[in-house]
């Protein structure tokens, strides 16, 4: 499903990501975690396509398509979804009609008939139950006056509308409570199919136990530095991320 | 000066001469007195030069360099005011063609109980006294040249009068049209609304232009909210690239009156909107919301100013502006705070979003407080979109120019939804909507 390829990224003269490599197949879940300033967030961003970063080498193809020449919105159509870490705030828009938009221009980007009013409408009020979304919050403008909670729940239920095939989820843990954290996760979880796959990048390894990785990767220094299954979480939960700079730091002395 | 304005100026002069030698008996009258005199102001003031500090960004040399013809001919049937008018529109409408009152387009549904509506010219004689007790007496005819002239010329335009206690329950929607397919036109419509105490009413002036000569229209509406009584006033604007707009509302408010506007501006070639609110009682509440999204290369000139003139009352305003192509727009806002004002709130912001290299936006916040005790605050900002907002939208699957439409009509909407009156406000939407589409 998705392929990336040595992939290099810089922001102005700084280069984050220096050569990433990483495969993930339909239905699977990787975990992305790593100390902060790794690169994880800015991995995140690249794959949604944000211009601030400037791809200066190495590759992305997901499903066949070379991801790197679409843009933000096509990545979107072609079913790729990131969750914010800092979901903006759009006064003006309420969340239904961004929805409303946002769900057509996927359906017209695919060749899909529009879903008229109330075939929208009943599934949106499906999905906010996913997530014990009250439905006041749908007329309201977008994450206006949200709390980091609301916001995070508004990710993920934009998530179970727009029925992504490859959801990147950016600290969607940082800032939420512990009941907060669990409705988000039970939400990802309800979604989880064997088409859908899902990239989880947290600093925490608390969001992993309730959303269960196949795999996990450490990211340092703008590279993965380690991958392994789900108990790698458990390892540097219990020993924090020093052992593995030190392990990296020494190996490149 | 050019030999263009001292022509326009000579025309108007040797016109209202010509008019006045035809008012045969009637010209002592104290309504015709007036007009005599305003020409007297104009004459003395003449058109503002380019140097003039209130019009400093607004040069009027184009708008007086034409020739019009005032008051003109025009072929507006009955279908044809149908199929221009505001869909759902409903309550009293009037139609001014080319300065015209068309009793033939227009429906005056509110009873008589409720409201006295008239053409302005047959209430200077039937209604003599109110007309002599407030015309022109907010006006500025000393200092403002085309509200000199607009008074010189003032037959036609409206009197509306609300009585103690009567609430209007239907809104009074005065249609301006300008008729420019063949022609140059020019009108000056002249409104005197006086709303007395614990009266209610919602007003609305609409302009729109047909054709595409140049139309030239000089508006002032003598807007008078005595103690207690509660006005809505909306002034909405869809004319062509070649229309030149100058309307002045002047406003005067008793003690706990309220008075509520908004004011947008979606088409017109070069408008200027003076708003001057003299608040002149104590625990008033005003309310001024302004819209202009220019294109091309139009126009787009608010002049506002709240003037607390007694204590313990309120001045809220909000301006919005999206700029695009090589427009340009201007907003100035006087906030003046006399003396004795002591206690005032009184808030301005103007927001504007310049989408352009080759657009502008020139804003004058104007504070002027001479009392001690007192609440006021004012900002203009002037930026670009969103980029993290337009991100946001994008990485969602929404294309660019649309998300771009949407951030755009989400900045606006926040005045649209001041119009409280749903058909004006629908409409509105759906004009800004189209225009940020383009």
């Amino acid at each position: 499903m998705l392929k990336i390829k040595d992939l290099r990224a810089s922001i102005g003269d700084k280069e984050i990501l220096r050569g990433i490599s990483l495969e993930v197949k339909p239905g699977e879940v990787h975990a992305i975690m790593g100390p902060n300033g790794s690169g994880k967030s800015t991995l995140a961003s690249v794959l949604a396509g944000r211009e601030d970063y400037e791809v200066t080498g190495g590759s992305i193809e997901f499903n066949g398509k070379d991801l790197l020449e679409l843009a933000p919105e096509e990545r979107a159509g072609s079913g790729i979804f990131l969750a914010f870490q800092y979901p903006v705030e759009i006064p003006g828009v309420t969340t239904v009609n961004f929805l409303k938009t946002a769900v057509n221009e996927i359906r017209k980007y695919n060749g899909e008939e529009p879903l008229d009013a109330a075939q929208f409408l009943k599934m949106v009020r499906e999905k906010a139950k996913l997530v014990s979304m009250n439905d006041s919050l749908l007329k309201r403008a977008l994450n206006e006056g949200f709390s980091g909670g609301e916001k995070k729940r508004n990710e993920i239920f934009q998530m179970a509308v727009l029925q992504p095939l490859l959801a990147i989820l950016d600290e969607t843990d940082s800032g939420l409570d512990i009941d907060a954290l669990r409705i988000v996760s039970e939400g990802v979880n309800k979604l989880r199919s064997p088409e859908r796959s899902t990239i989880v990048v947290t600093h925490y390894q608390r969001l992993l136990d309730y959303i269960v990785p196949d795999y996990v990767h450490v990211l340092y220094n703008g590279r993965i530095v380690k991958s392994g299954p789900k108990e790698l979480a458990l390892e540097l939960e219990e020993k924090g991320y020093d052992w593995i700079k030190e392990e990296v730091d020494n190996v490149a002395s | 000066m050019s030999t263009e304005t001292i022509d326009l100026k000579t025309k108007l002069i040797t016109e209202f001469n010509a008019h006045e030698a035809l008012m045969n008996g009637k010209a002592q009258s104290e309504f015709n007195q007036t007009k005599k005199q305003a020409i007297r102001q104009f004459e003395a003031l003449g058109f503002p030069a380019a140097k003039h500090e209130e019009w400093k960004y607004s040069n009027v040399k184009h708008l007086i360099g034409a020739d019009y013809t005032f008051n003109s001919k025009h072929e507006v049937t009955p279908e044809l005011a149908d199929e221009i008018q505001i869909p759902g529109l409903d309550g009293n409408i009037l139609y001014f063609v080319n300065g015209q009152y068309e009793a033939g387009l227009s429906s005056i549904v509110s009873p008589t109980s409720e409201v006295t509506i008239l053409p302005l010219k047959e209430a200077a004689v039937s209604q003599e006294e109110l007309v002599n007790k407030y015309f022109n007496t907010i006006a500025k005819t000393d200092e403002e040249a085309f509200t000199a002239l607009n008074t010189a010329f003032a037959d036609h335009g409206v009197f509306i009068h609300v009585a103690k206690g009567k609430v209007v329950t239907q809104p009074i929607v005065l249609c301006y049209v300008s008729d420019a397919r063949r022609q140059n036109v020019a009108h000056q419509p002249r409104n005197l609304v006086i709303i007395e105490e614990n009266a209610h009413v919602k007003v609305a002036e609409t302009f729109q232009t047909l054709g595409e000569e140049r139309s030239f229209t000089n508006i002032v509406s003598e807007i008078f909210v005595a103690k207690d009584a509660y006005a809505e006033f909306y002034k909405v604007q869809d004319e062509s690239k070649n229309a030149y707009h100058i309307g002045t509302t002047q406003v005067q408010m008793l003690d706990r009156s309220h008075f509520y506007s908004a004011t947008v501006t979606v088409n017109g070639g070069f408008v200027r909107n003076n708003l001057h609110i003299e608040i002149d009682g104590e625990f008033c509440d005003a309310f001024m919301y302004g819209l202009y999204v220019p294109d091309g290369v139009q126009h787009i000139d608010n002049h506002t100013l709240a003037d607390h003139r007694k204590p313990n009352s309120i001045s809220n305003e909000l301006y919005k502006g999206v700029l695009r192509d090589q427009s340009k727009g201007v907003f100035n806002g006087k906030i003046f705070v006399r003396e004795d004002a002591q206690k005032t709130n009184a808030y301005q912001s103007c927001k504007n979003v310049v989408l352009s290299d080759g657009a502008s936006m020139n804003t004058k916040p104007q504070l002027e407080i001479f009392a001690d005790d007192v609440k006021c605050s004012h900002g203009t900002t002037t930026g670009q979109l969103d980029d993290e907002a337009l991100f946001y939208l994008r990485s969602r699957g929404i294309p660019k120019s649309e998300a771009m439409r949407l951030l755009m009509f989400a900045f606006c909407e926040d005045v649209l939804t001041q119009i409280r009156i749903d058909s004006i406000k629908e409409h509105m939407e759906a004009l800004v909507s189209d225009k940020l589409a383009k």
